[in-house]
């Protein structure tokens, strides 16, 4: 098979720019109860999120359950309708230049359910073509099986079966299949290896990076897992309920975390030295309800160095000082914040 | 002073339309007060081998050979009042999934007393202050508002703290942890496991505790059993497995961890899949995976070595130095 006809069209019109450009995304989810069904408070799922990706480039989004990483994703490609924000992709914005149609041609996505994500009632082959079909392409049939070799399923063997008889690395593949199927030049992983076994999971990793190179793909890789993460990013996302906490690139968010949330993620990953356990916990308790989200800084009420003004304003997302690529939402960066000890970075 | 457990020659065979060799003649024993860490991936048979210990395996569509004992108790031959007593009393469970195995309609407080009234038969009022000295240890704050509260009312750490405070209320000699973080986030996950590290040294029980994540078991436990396919393929204290594992799946899994991997760098993934179990084994179920596998290998069940004291290994080239990859 040949990697060249199946090429994606890199043709956009805006070579240098960034493949996709998020800005000020927002959804949030009415909470409808009571006798006449209003809507009585609102989950604030993604407040005001802005990022971008560059072409080439994986995206690594971390952060816990209710941060919005799940819920990003959606807005994205349109399976949750936003509120508000643009979303730009390759220079045309979604909605004027660009409709979703031809959006999700380009953006696909990435399920962490293998099973849940596949219809029970189609072969494999069926699945993978699927999309090819609805457009109307030459040939759905021959490329889906030729998707289905790329990724280590022998079209002869699994072409006519169904979901069920194929184990969670394989109904993977296939999900993996069925989105490169149509040449997108985006894909969007949410917890994509998130449910498979340790061993597995190396194994479709390893397809990630070799699909990565052979299509020229760009990832936004969602994950829980910062070890996963640091392994396929150039680039990592920290959220919390909502907001972008801090972005940088891979290297330099490993050797020093500038928001304290980010840090205490990062503490709280089991060591790996048994003469060197956890001996305190970086947080205590559980991450608050995004119904109702804390005032000002939404990590102030966890944070050991909150002040006034964490509670009273929200930080701003902005590039330290040494490394402008280093992007972080902290008083504590910011010297004209008021925070009684701005300007001197993260202390010990 | 005898062993906390021995399981001798474990079997189980599960029949149905299907059967499985889920557990193939798995030894094991544990000192009193020891952490054990039962590694694996799905199907590996942790799961099963915690319900086989508090006989909660349906009895009709399982076959047990061998034998467990608990503090020279025959768990097996139980039945009845004795298996009830034995339940929560002698050893308990903490479940991955608290909100499905706390009860919805019974407040918290009301189901730790409850417990504690079968097995001390102590009044009410009795049982509701050693509920509440319960939700104390385990750290929830406000231990006194919360023990009225509905598990649907607690956050997902706040429930798996109350789904522990139940099991250690009867102060069990053996605690059996089932995944108990895997449903948490991960600043949550280690204030748990913190937790139960300091709940195991001030009640002095044993734990054992089923996880498939290695990090989780080097801050839980001072040894680990390592389980594939029904067996027990490689045991040993925590240190011995993390920084010299002998068993190719062992070291495939250490690998597969991602802790220090390069960015990019290819992994050194473990081709293929766990096997079904429909046939009971009959050679090393890991040598169709196995990069390091000999003729031999697919001709008989590789023997237990013993490399040490309590430290073994279940592979034909156990005693050869394979280089760590």
């Amino acid at each position: 098979m040949s990697a060249i006809d199946h090429a994606p069209d890199t043709a956009g019109t805006a070579p240098e720019g960034p493949l996709l450009v998020v800005q000020d995304l927002q959804k949030h989810f009415p909470v409808r109860g009571g006798l006449l069904g209003r809507t009585q408070a609102k989950v604030q799922a993604v407040d005001g999120v802005s990022f971008e990706v560059s072409k080439g480039e994986t995206l690594g989004i971390v952060g816990e359950s209710g941060c919005g990483k799940s819920t990003t994703a959606k807005l994205l490609i349109g399976l949750t309708e936003k509120d508000k924000g643009d979303i730009v992709f390759d220079g045309q914005s979604l909605g004027p230049d660009l409709s979703l149609k031809d959006l999700r041609k380009s953006v696909q996505m990435v399920f962490q359910d293998s099973y849940a994500t596949l219809n029970p009632r189609l072969t494999i082959l069926d699945s993978v073509a699927f999309g090819a079909k609805v457009l109307g392409l030459e040939d759905p049939a021959g490329l889906a099986s030729k998707m289905m070799d790329r990724v280590g399923l022998d079209p002869d063997r699994f072409a006519h079966r169904y979901p069920h008889e194929l184990s969670g690395g394989q109904r993977q593949r296939v999900n993996i299949a069925r989105a490169l199927a149509m040449s997108p030049r985006l894909v969007v992983l949410d917890e994509a290896v998130s449910a498979l076994d340790k061993s597995v999971e190396a194994q479709v990793l390893n397809l990630l990076n070799d699909l990565r190179a052979e299509f020229g793909l760009t990832y936004i890789f969602i994950s829980h897992d910062l070890n996963v993460v640091r392994y396929i990013s150039d680039r990592i996302l920290v959220m919390y309920l909502g907001e972008v906490v801090e972005v940088a690139p891979v290297d330099s968010i490993w050797a020093a975390q500038a928001h304290p949330y980010t840090r205490s993620l990062f503490s709280a990953m089991p060591s790996m030295d048994p003469d060197n356990r956890t001996k305190v916990p970086p947080l205590t308790g559980d991450p608050p309800n995004p119904i109702n989200p804390p005032s000002g800084c939404r990590f102030h009420t966890r944070c050991r160095f909150a002040s006034e003004v964490c509670k009273a304003r929200a930080p701003k997302l902005a590039g330290l000082s040494e490394n402008a690529a280093h992007l972080v939402a902290c008083h504590l960066h910011d010297p004209a914040s008021g925070h009684p000890d701005a300007g001197q970075g993260l202390p010990s | 002073m005898t062993n906390l457990l021995d399981i001798n020659n474990l079997t189980i065979r599960f029949n149905g339309k299907r059967t499985v060799h889920a557990i193939n003649d798995v030894s094991l024993s544990m000192k009193q007060g020891e952490t054990l860490a039962l590694l694996g991936e799905s199907g590996s048979g942790k799961s099963v081998t915690l319900k086989a210990l508090l006989g909660l395996l349906p009895p009709k569509r399982t076959q047990i050979e061998g034998s467990i004992h608990v503090n020279g108790t025959d768990v097996l031959s139980l039945s009845g009042k004795a298996l009830r007593r034995y339940r929560g009393g002698e050893v308990s469970m903490v479940f991955q999934e608290p909100a499905l195995a706390l009860d919805p309609v019974y407040t918290v407080g009301h189901q730790i007393a409850e417990a504690v009234m079968r097995h001390k038969g102590i009044s009410r009022d009795d049982a509701m202050s050693t509920a509440l000295d319960m939700l104390d240890r385990v750290r929830i704050p406000s231990a006194n508002r919360r023990l009225h509260n509905y598990p649907h009312e607690l956050s997902g750490g706040m429930r798996q703290r109350v789904m522990i405070a139940l099991a250690l209320a009867c102060r069990p000699k053996l605690l059996l942890a089932d995944e108990p973080t895997t449903a948490l986030d991960a600043t949550v996950q280690i204030q748990i496991l913190l937790l139960l590290r300091e709940l195991q040294k001030e009640f002095g029980m044993g734990v054992i505790f089923v996880t498939h994540d290695i990090g989780v078991a080097v801050e839980i436990s001072e040894r680990v059993a390592v389980m594939y396919a029904g067996q027990i393929v490689e045991e040993g204290t925590t240190r011995e497995i993390i920084r010299e594992g002998r068993h190719p799946y062992t070291q495939g899994l250490l690998a597969a961890n991602l802790h220090d991997v390069a960015r990019g760098e290819r992994l050194n993934a473990i081709p293929g899949a766990p096997p079904a179990l429909e046939t009971r084994p009959e050679a090393c179920s890991f040598a169709p995976r196995c990069p390091h596998v000999l003729p031999a290998c697919r001709e008989c069940r590789p023997p237990m070595v013993d490399l040490s004291e309590r430290r073994r290994v279940a592979c034909l080239r156990a005693q050869e130095t394979i280089a760590a990859e």
